[in-house]
């Protein structure tokens, strides 16, 4: 079928054709209304702002879970951590994400009412945040627990303290490792992020629902929010591609790379 | 298009039927004729208009009035008996299986707008829809005007959503909308007062304050944002069946019956559940029925 990419030109108000399509992204023209371009783009730029949030909580609350999984037990404040932690990555991975983005929305403020006054975007981004902090957690347990025994036993005899040893030797080594897993993940999040039109943020997927009953031209709607989706994931992998390769050190991590050359 | 081609070769077939037969027959009358059998389009939960009230079996407003209409026709064709075959649609895919002749004679929910003309034929209005305000009893909103800077739940996907923008813009307010996913989410935004008013089709607010805890603590309020005419949607290349189901409608109404299939439906309680929907005949749905027609949503709105 005849795709009719005429439908993103049209106000947003009455369907007809606005005067500055194109130009009005680049700033050099203003529509009296906005078009479903300048809609689509808005769109993006939430999700992309859901993604962005929920992967900053993901990445510290993550790392920081999945390293005290690994402490050694060193009394029972140690165990406790432990205990806490493993506590927090169960909870959270086993329940589905959108069902935890209800559970942030309509639940929780209904016991602590604060949480009422707090938009939907920072809601979902926390509840994005938390579920793919159980899935890092893990990675990043798995990279930890990858390296070989001698280098954590090698630091407590240099008499270096709990703090000092994964400061300076598991964790600069470990989260080398799982930075393809991590790639994964904050893909994962950019695509989770379309949860958020469920709980009212206006992004890509809201708007793809809305959008394609408006101009009956759900195909070409559709085949534009895909576009932005892929391209926004892409992007991700293409920046932690970049991280990775910065941040090599020759010699301790073969990636493929290193091999081939 | 698959779609397309399929409905020009129905419409090749339907030429051809009429011009070959001495009488102008219609496709959709010789093939209910031939098997006995009718597929009737329902929706699953559309209360009170179309829905299912357990173990596969359909009932409502528009179900009811098909029935009836199709009663109508099995006199008119001389048949002694008539099986009806319920096929639950969606918003989705209701248009594309009548245009196919999945089904025969949609009674659900469609509103007859002049897209959807092109590819479907609308029988004569008995419904007209009017978009509302519900809100809660104790708030003291009464009117739209009052709702600017307030936060408003409609539900995505609707056109609610697209009429709040307009509305928006032609009175310079400003609402904070917030949209439901569908219109139970819609409501539960109303009832946990993250928004203070839900505005959407009449019947559907009438249907969810019905079905809350309390209805009492609702109410429906304010002028009337929109009117659409809700269709019973007949195949399009099929101007015979067509007319004989508007002539039956016609019957129904000169018999005086829709006042009664009015209270049936909208003002006594329903089954499953026996709940009461509660909502008065407007003067718009009383002046379709006193002057049947087939306008499209589009003449709806010049009207204002």
């Amino acid at each position: 079928m005849a795709l009719d990419l005429g439908v993103f030109c049209k106000s947003t108000l009455d369907g007809e054709v606005v005067d500055h399509c194109f130009s009005s992204l680049f700033g050099l023209g203003q529509n009296a209304d906005p078009s479903y371009l300048d809609w689509l783009m808005t769109a993006w730029g939430w999700t992309l702002a859901v993604a962005g949030l929920g992967l900053t909580i993901a990445l510290i609350v993550g790392t920081v879970m999945g390293t005290l999984r690994t402490l050694p037990d060193t009394g029972r404040g140690s165990r406790m951590l432990v205990r806490f932690a493993t506590a927090w990555v169960e909870l959270f991975r086993n329940i589905p994400v959108l069902v935890q983005v209800f559970l942030w929305y309509h639940v929780i403020p209904a016991f602590i009412v604060p949480l009422k006054l707090l938009p939907s975007y920072w809601l979902v981004s926390i509840a994005l945040g938390f579920y793919t902090s159980a899935r890092i957690a893990e990675q990043v347990r798995a990279g930890i627990q990858s390296l070989p025994s001698g280098q954590r036993a090698a630091a407590t005899a240099l008499g270096l303290t709990t703090t000092q040893t994964y400061r300076y030797i598991i964790l600069p080594m470990a989260l080398r490792i799982v930075i393809p897993p991590l790639t994964s993940e904050s893909m994962n999040a950019v695509k989770n992020s379309s949860v958020a039109f469920a709980v009212s943020v206006p992004e890509l997927t809201l708007f793809a629902m809305q959008a394609q009953e408006e101009t009956s031209h759900g195909v070409e709607i559709y085949l534009a929010v895909t576009a932005l989706y892929a391209l926004s994931a892409f992007g991700v992998n293409r920046v932690m591609a970049l991280i990775e390769k910065r941040s090599r050190i020759p010699g301790f991590i073969v990636s493929n790379d290193a091999a081939a050359h | 298009m698959k779609m397309k081609q399929i409905s020009q070769i129905l419409a090749v077939t339907a030429l051809l039927a009429i011009s070959g037969a001495a009488v102008a027959a219609s496709a959709t009358m010789d093939k209910i004729k031939s098997s006995g059998a009718v597929t009737m389009g329902v929706r699953e939960s559309s209360i009170p208009m179309s829905y299912t009230t357990g173990d596969s079996r359909f009932d409502g407003y528009h179900v009811e009035v098909c029935r009836m209409i199709l009663n109508d026709i099995k006199n008119k064709l001389g048949m002694s008996t008539l099986r009806i075959n319920y096929q639950p649609v969606t918003s989705q895919n209701r248009v594309p299986l009548v245009q196919n002749g999945t089904v025969d004679i949609e009674c659900g929910t469609t509103t007859n707008n002049s897209n959807r003309a092109k590819d479907v034929g609308f029988a004569n209005t008995l419904y007209v829809e009017e978009v509302r305000i519900a809100v809660k009893a104790n708030s003291g909103i009464n009117s739209i005007s009052q709702l600017a800077g307030k936060k408003i739940a409609t539900t995505t996907g609707t056109t609610s959503v697209q009429l709040l923008r307009k509305h928006e813009k032609a009175n310079g307010v400003n609402f904070d909308e917030v949209f439901g996913k569908d219109h139970a989410d819609s409501f539960l935004l109303l009832e946990s007062g993250r928004a203070d008013a839900f505005v959407m089709d009449g019947s559907i607010l009438a249907g969810n304050i019905a079905n809350s805890k309390n209805p009492k603590d609702y109410k429906i309020v304010g002028e009337v944002l929109s009117t659409e005419p809700i269709a019973i949607m007949v195949p399009k290349n099929d101007p015979e069946f067509k007319a004989a189901v508007n002539a039956a409608i016609a019957k129904i109404v000169a018999d005086g019956k829709m006042p009664a299939l009015w209270d049936k439906w909208f003002l006594k309680p329903i089954p499953p559940k026996n709940i009461v929907v509660g909502l008065e005949l407007s003067p718009a749905t009383k002046n379709a029925w006193a002057n049947l027609n087939d306008k499209p949503a589009e003449d709806y709105a010049q009207k204002k």
